[in-house]
């Protein structure tokens, strides 16, 4: 069974600097940092300690809500630094990895004659669990509760992101694998969108129902796919999992190793060489950085994710746990004459107001970290629509996120979203207001009201 | 650097003080700010308010212009008497004395109304600690282009710091206010000084000036110009032709007149998608709707010629739209964003009742014949309920997704 999903309301926003499609495998980075932030409401309880010495996947630190579920070590080698912030609260683990790898053995699963119960209780333990997010909240799912439907978006449309297509090839035995091991866990089914012609590794994957689509992003964005697939209800859950995740998980299923090992995208525009490496979870990006990659001291904004939803890091700082991009953009630190009546023809817009990159659809720009204008109450109307695919009235439930009426909120769609299906309408944004972060704070006020 | 680093420099150092969202709405204007992205989208589209508004007023320019020809036109025109058919560009228009005439009048109601206006916003945003918010840009283009030439600067000035005051910093500033300031400060002047907003002087630069040397004794010939609305509300003859209206030649408020040029202007906004086409549309067929149903009444003969009436209800309904501020109103008060209703789908029903009601009040209300400012102040005021039931309506589609799985 196949279907088809045509997004026609988003925007592509084409940018230089896209990944050569070669990989190189980065200098091996001596340093790798977990940061439980990656791991939104989850309050970590730590196991171990400074200066003990640990094998890739044992566990480093166990959600204090549920024990069961550990987060592991994505090298072996030496927990160096555990930096807390204000109330001890823990901020990152760092590690100082071995030369030679050494990973605990969690032993081959026979994942045809598994149970779901076993499944659960083999991923909470090897560090896999982490991998897959639930909606409503956008948080690590809850083990207890049984998802409706699972869904994998096999098609990336953000800019320049790692092409999933790419990065899959050859995984088809983990992704089977993974797949008939998590069907287990539903009565429902796993959806997978591919993008339109792709040639995807899951062209060929077993127990899944495969859906084909199209469009400008957010096409590729998982919320677009399940709003249009089975949007979900209240009191409904449904899981999402990364199909770059879905190969970790195979690994683990098929060999019995946490292998972190990751295929990860460099581009932006400050990029010398944009291409993709192979490299581990929680590496240390500054190997990889200045390694045809930017200049030191350059005035760059170095991004763990995508341009739209990821995370400013520094030069040392650290690959996060769920991206699979490294996108390196010049900063827009500087004043510009006249910038708010002047022809514009170097930046992006949707409208046409003296803006002219509707003239050139196919021009791909080189877009600076400008807000390109102060911080505004809302003004403009009908404006996000036009980029929002889902059948939720955007501006409203932004307004309802911020005087915090929880039914309002929950009537408009709340189960339904995550930040990142807001990060075009920010984009987009005139009255520059942050987008993403009300959603997010709307999502945790409801976690916490009504669980 | 010289200069982008000295007033970079003068920023920092004066960064806790009061005074500083004074400065930077002058700096902001000079320069865009230096400001990066801290959370969220890393990259941001390249529209701000401030392009939003300036868009508008380019729309608007064509029209202050074409407004001050026209006031030395009608000037001379009550005088010397009308050039008949007037092509658009006839010169008998667009000469150095007509634009002379209307410069010297209009330019200081435009200095009078950004002036105050936008004072009014620093103090608010001194006080209240904010940047100087873009929204006067566009109120303050609008005010001169809605009143009568004529009227004092004092009365305008009065007005602007009510229409400003508690149009719209009562409610929050720019983006928070429920009617359209800029027609709040016309409603203003209309109830507070009556006589210079309705009947046959004010509407020609110097006629109020005439009647009142007249009256101290000196020996001149009256002048007088009256809107078309005027003379058909007194089922007077009227004077000009249909082309002269859809030009713009005829007395009204400054830029009201040419329904040409704002046809442009509405082009202009709705190519740039910064008008709202949908508002625009339906508030034009709203208005046609109307006008048949009373050339419908008026072709029954359910009312006779003797009603007073009579005049506007016969009026063919597609002249609605030439006459009267009601193209105006429609383009560029009507699509106000914040005052409008929020919607896709309640921007159709309220453009809709707008040129619906406009003309109704038109026709019914024989004492000050135009609607379109109140048509547009009670359809602000109804635009919260309109997106009301449509955001009822998404939720109730939600709620039947679950009734669906249930059942």
């Amino acid at each position: 069974m196949s279907n088809d999903i045509r997004i026609k309301k988003g925007l592509d926003i084409k940018l230089q600097g896209e990944a050569e499609k070669a990989i190189s495998t980065a200098i091996f980075s001596n340093f790798c940092t977990v940061k439980p932030s990656d791991f939104h409401s989850i309050i970590p309880k730590l196991v171990t300690k400074e200066g003990v010495k640990i094998k890739a996947g044992e566990p480093l630190f166990y959600n204090k809500t549920n024990k069961e579920m550990l987060f592991v070590s994505p090298v072996s080698g030496e927990v160096i630094e555990v930096r807390r912030g204000e109330k001890r609260k823990i901020l990152s683990i760092k590690l100082r990895a071995d030369q030679q790898q050494v990973f605990k053995d969690f032993g081959v699963f026979d994942f045809n004659n598994a149970t779901a119960q076993t499944v659960k209780e083999h991923l909470l333990a090897s560090g896999c669990w982490p991998f897959i997010k639930q909606r409503p909240y956008d948080v690590i799912a809850n083990p207890e509760k049984q998802p409706k439907a699972i869904f994998v978006s096999g098609h990336a449309t953000a800019p320049l992101v790692a092409d999933t297509d790419f990065i899959l090839q050859g995984k088809e035995a983990q992704l089977q694998a993974a797949i008939t091991a998590i069907k287990k866990l539903t009565d429902g089914q796993i959806h997978v969108s591919v993008g339109k012609k792709a040639v995807s590794a899951f062209n060929n994957i077993e127990e899944i129902t495969l859906h084909t689509v199209s469009g400008p992003h957010p096409s590729g964005n998982v919320g677009t796919q399940i709003n249009k697939i089975d949007p979900v209800n209240k009191g409904e859950v449904v899981w999402i999992i990364a199909p770059q995740d879905l190969v970790i998980i195979g690994d683990l299923l098929l060999t019995g190793k946490f292998n972190a090992e990751r295929i990860v995208a460099m581009a932006g525009a400050m990029v010398k060489k944009p291409r993709y490496f192979k490299t581990i979870i929680g590496s240390e990006v500054a190997t990889m950085i200045y390694d045809n990659g930017i200049e030191k001291d350059a005035n760059a904004r170095i991004i763990s994710g995508n341009v739209l939803t990821g995370t400013k890091i520094a030069p040392d700082g650290y690959l996060g746990y769920y991206d699979n991009t490294l996108t390196i953009i010049p900063e827009g630190n500087d004043y510009e004459l006249f910038g708010w009546n002047k022809p514009v023809f170097n930046k992006v817009s949707t409208t046409r107001a003296m803006t002219f990159s509707w003239l050139f659809p196919k021009k791909k720009y080189n877009l600076n970290t400008n807000t390109n204008g102060e911080h505004r109450a809302f003004v403009l109307t009908c404006q996000y629509e036009e980029v929002f695919p889902l059948d939720i009235l955007p501006m409203q439930i932004l307004k309802a996120c911020m005087y915090q009426d929880l039914d309002e909120m929950e009537a408009l769609g709340m189960y339904e979203v995550a930040p990142e299906d807001f990060a075009l309408t920010e984009f987009v944004c005139v009255s520059k207001q942050p987008h993403q972060e009300i959603i997010r704070k709307g999502l945790d006020l409801m976690l916490k009201e009504i669980g | 650097m010289g200069l982008k680093q000295n007033l970079h420099n003068f920023k920092e150092k004066n960064k806790d003080k009061k005074w500083l969202p004074l400065f930077s709405a002058f700096h902001t204007f000079l320069y865009a700010p230096n400001e990066v992205t801290s959370k969220g989208t890393h990259i941001k589209g390249a529209d701000d308010l401030k392009r939003t508004m300036n868009t508008v007023i380019m729309a608007l320019i064509p029209c202050l212009i074409f407004g001050m020809f026209n006031a030395g036109y009608q000037h001379f025109a009550a005088i010397n008497g009308y050039t008949e058919g007037m092509s658009f560009l006839s010169g008998d228009f667009w000469n150095l004395q007509n634009f002379m005439v209307g410069f010297k009048k209009i330019l200081p109601l435009v200095i009078v109304s950004y002036v105050v206006g936008l004072g009014v916003e620093f103090i608010f945003a001194i006080i209240k600690g904010h940047e100087v918010e873009e929204g006067y840009l566009v109120t303050g283009m609008l005010v001169p282009l809605i009143v009568p030439i004529d009227i004092p600067l004092w009365m305008l000035s009065v007005a602007v710091i009510f229409g400003v005051v508690i149009g719209k910093e009562v409610f929050g500033g720019t983006g928070m206010n429920i009617m359209n300031p800029a027609l709040i400060i016309r409603a203003f002047l209309f109830f507070a000084y009556p006589t210079w907003m309705s009947g046959d002087k004010v509407w020609v630069s110097g006629a109020v000036k005439r009647t009142q040397e007249i009256a101290d004794g000196a020996q001149l010939d009256a002048i007088s110009g009256e809107t078309i609305l005027g003379s058909l509300a007194q089922g007077k003859e009227i004077a000009h032709s249909i082309w002269d209206m859809f030009y713009g030649f005829i007395p009204g408020s400054v830029g009201e007149t040419s329904t040409l040029l704002i046809l442009l202007g509405a082009l202009f906004l709705i190519f740039s998608k910064i008008g709202s086409w949908r508002i625009m549309l339906s508030a034009v067929v709203g208005a046609l709707v109307m006008g048949l149903l009373f050339n419908g009444i008026s072709n029954a003969g359910w009312i006779g010629e003797g009603s007073k009436f009579y005049a506007l209800m016969n009026t063919p309904f597609w002249q609605h739209l030439l006459i009267g501020g009601f193209a105006f109103g429609v383009v560029f008060m009507a699509t106000d964003p914040v005052t409008a209703s929020q919607t896709t789908k309640g921007k159709w029903i309220y453009g809709f009742l707008i040129g619906f009601i406009s003309i109704m009040i038109r026709v019914f209300n024989p004492a000050y014949p135009e609607g379109v400012m109140l048509a547009i102040l009670l359809m602000n005021v109804f635009a919260p309920t309109i997106d009301h039931y449509v955001v009822q309506g998404n939720v109730k589609r939600r709620l039947k997704r679950i009734k669906a799985k249930t059942a």
